[in-house]
């Protein structure tokens, strides 16, 4: 579906608008930035549980007997290694090891489903498609298929009088083919919050009974709609990285901290060349957790400083309330300033405030 | 919601309570329900000097800086200073607790540039 304006709507743009989300336009959708509040939402994920709409995410199916190999030449983490059902982070690179995306493989019976950012989903597919081999088919599912997420500590008792699948057995980072309120729908235990959580592949056109349907059965628990806004701070909290900000086209994941993700035993890869060199050089400036000392907030491309001398930017930034209600921030800083324990300075508008370089994650979740 | 009908307001949002040659000065309820939750508030200096309409500091939400201006100009008396540790009184309560800050007027004249509660409440609603 798509609007005069050039914006396509989700298959859950009428259960948003109904309900008061405000929406914005974001990777090419209107998407609900928030409901109530992303102070609230935030609140609702980290105690009870959230729903969110993912469906501007991109979801290719690939097929056929070729697909694991194909994608091994294309990723920087292992792919045919993954078991049925398994789902698995992965970062498809540039030939500089800059990062094309970063997506999530999930390894089903008789196929894969490959999740991409919403703002890459063009720039995904055609790379996809350039790089074709034989024995591997793709379909792009962007706009038809829809994507719910469910996320926080309720979530597993939220979602399990309605499926099909026991969700207790499915460890982190599996998926399961069952059904949801009766619809077919493929059911991961993954997220983008830093909380326990499902995520939900459902047909468009059965996505608007299911998300009206949980938040009707789990309203008395306490489960709230969530804007685009709360999974932001999220995230952040969490030392999850967000394409565009923590990793581009000109930012690796090396770079990024994402060297568990690399597999250099894997002998060619797009970027594998570029990739070791780098980490064996050691010198790039890279990704750093900053907790800011004030009350100001750090917000993205703000200057940052160490010993007088700029080295690098903040990436991204927010007040974050599952770390005490202080303003978090990533930031792409040169190696010297990024040691943990130093203290630096942000420019905000014109003056300079000091934070403390802290590892990622800012939060963690007690099991 | 209806604006209290005796203060004025700015195009901008913002909205003034005078009293004689002083003024206090906040954001509207509109303004803060648009901004969402404000974690921050920047104000300017007891004692600078400000002109009317200028920018005088920021409102940041969760996901955005905000620039303030001040719907009138004088010399700043007195800053909200609770808003420090909570910001978020500007959410709860906009035209009480959340109140920003105090200028002593320069010129009571600036006020003939505001506009009434009912006037506001249109810009209020086409925006």
């Amino acid at each position: 579906m798509s609007t005069s304006s050039g914006l396509r709507r989700t298959a859950l743009y009428d259960e948003h608008s109904k309900h008061g989300a405000r929406l914005v336009p974001f990777a090419g959708f209107e998407m609900p930035v928030q409901y109530s509040s992303i102070l609230k939402e935030h609140d609702a994920v980290r105690h009870r549980a959230g729903l969110f709409d993912l469906s501007h995410m991109a979801q290719f199916v690939l097929e056929g007997p070729n697909v694991a190999p194909w994608a091994e030449t294309l990723t920087i983490n292992a792919v045919e290694s993954m078991k049925p059902m398994q789902a698995r982070y992965n970062i498809f690179c540039n030939a500089q090891g800059g990062a094309h995306d970063d997506t999530i493989f999930y390894r089903l019976n008789q196929r894969w489903l490959l999740v991409v950012n919403g703002a890459n989903a063009d720039k995904m597919w055609a790379h996809l498609n350039a790089n074709l081999a034989e024995g591997v088919r793709l379909e792009n599912l962007h706009g038809r298929n829809a994507l719910i997420a469910i996320q926080g500590p309720k979530s597993l008792a939220m979602l399990q009088p309605h499926v099909d699948v026991d969700l207790a057995g499915l460890k982190y980072y599996f998926c399961a083919e069952g059904n949801v309120y009766g619809r077919p729908a493929v059911i991961a235990r993954t997220g983008y919050t830093g909380e326990d959580g499902f995520e939900l592949f459902v047909f468009g056109d059965h996505a608007p009974e299911i998300w009206a349907a949980l938040l009707r059965d789990n309203a008395g628990e306490g489960l709230e709609p969530c804007g685009l806004g709360a999974r932001d701070v999220l995230r952040l909290e969490a030392g999850m990285p967000l394409y565009g900000h923590e990793l581009t086209e000109a930012i690796t994941p090396v770079q990024a901290g994402l060297q568990w993700a690399l597999k250099t035993s894997k002998p060619e890869f797009i970027g594998r060349n570029a990739l070791v060199e780098q980490m064996q050089r050691d010198d790039y400036p890279r990704i750093a957790g900053l907790i800011m000392k004030g009350r100001a907030p750090a917000r993205e491309g703000y200057a940052v400083y160490y010993e007088g001398k700029a080295v690098g930017e903040i990436r991204s930034g927010s007040m974050a309330p599952s770390v005490g209600g202080q303003n978090i921030a990533t930031a792409l800083l040169s190696r010297d300033a990024a040691t943990e324990g130093s203290t630096v300075e942000v420019d905000i508008r014109g003056t300079r405030h000091e934070a403390t370089i802290v590892p990622l994650p800012f939060y963690k979740r007690t099991k | 919601m209806a604006q209290p009908e005796n203060l004025l307001y700015s195009k901008e949002h913002e909205w003034v309570k005078i009293d004689g040659e002083t003024a206090t000065v906040g954001i509207t309820d509109y303004a803060q329900n648009s901004l969402g939750d404000i974690v921050y508030v920047e104000l300017p200096r007891v004692g600078k000097a400000i002109e009317q309409f200028g920018n005088i500091g920021v409102v940041e939400s969760v996901k955005a800086v905000s620039d303030l201006f001040t719907p009138v100009g004088g010399e700043v008396l007195e800053i909200n200073g609770a808003l420090e540790a909570d910001p978020a009184a500007v959410n709860r309560d906009p035209y009480g607790a959340g109140w920003l800050f105090k200028v002593k007027l320069k010129d009571t004249g600036e006020k003939s540039n505001l506009l009434s509660a009912q006037d506001y409440e249109k810009i209020a609603h086409d925006v």
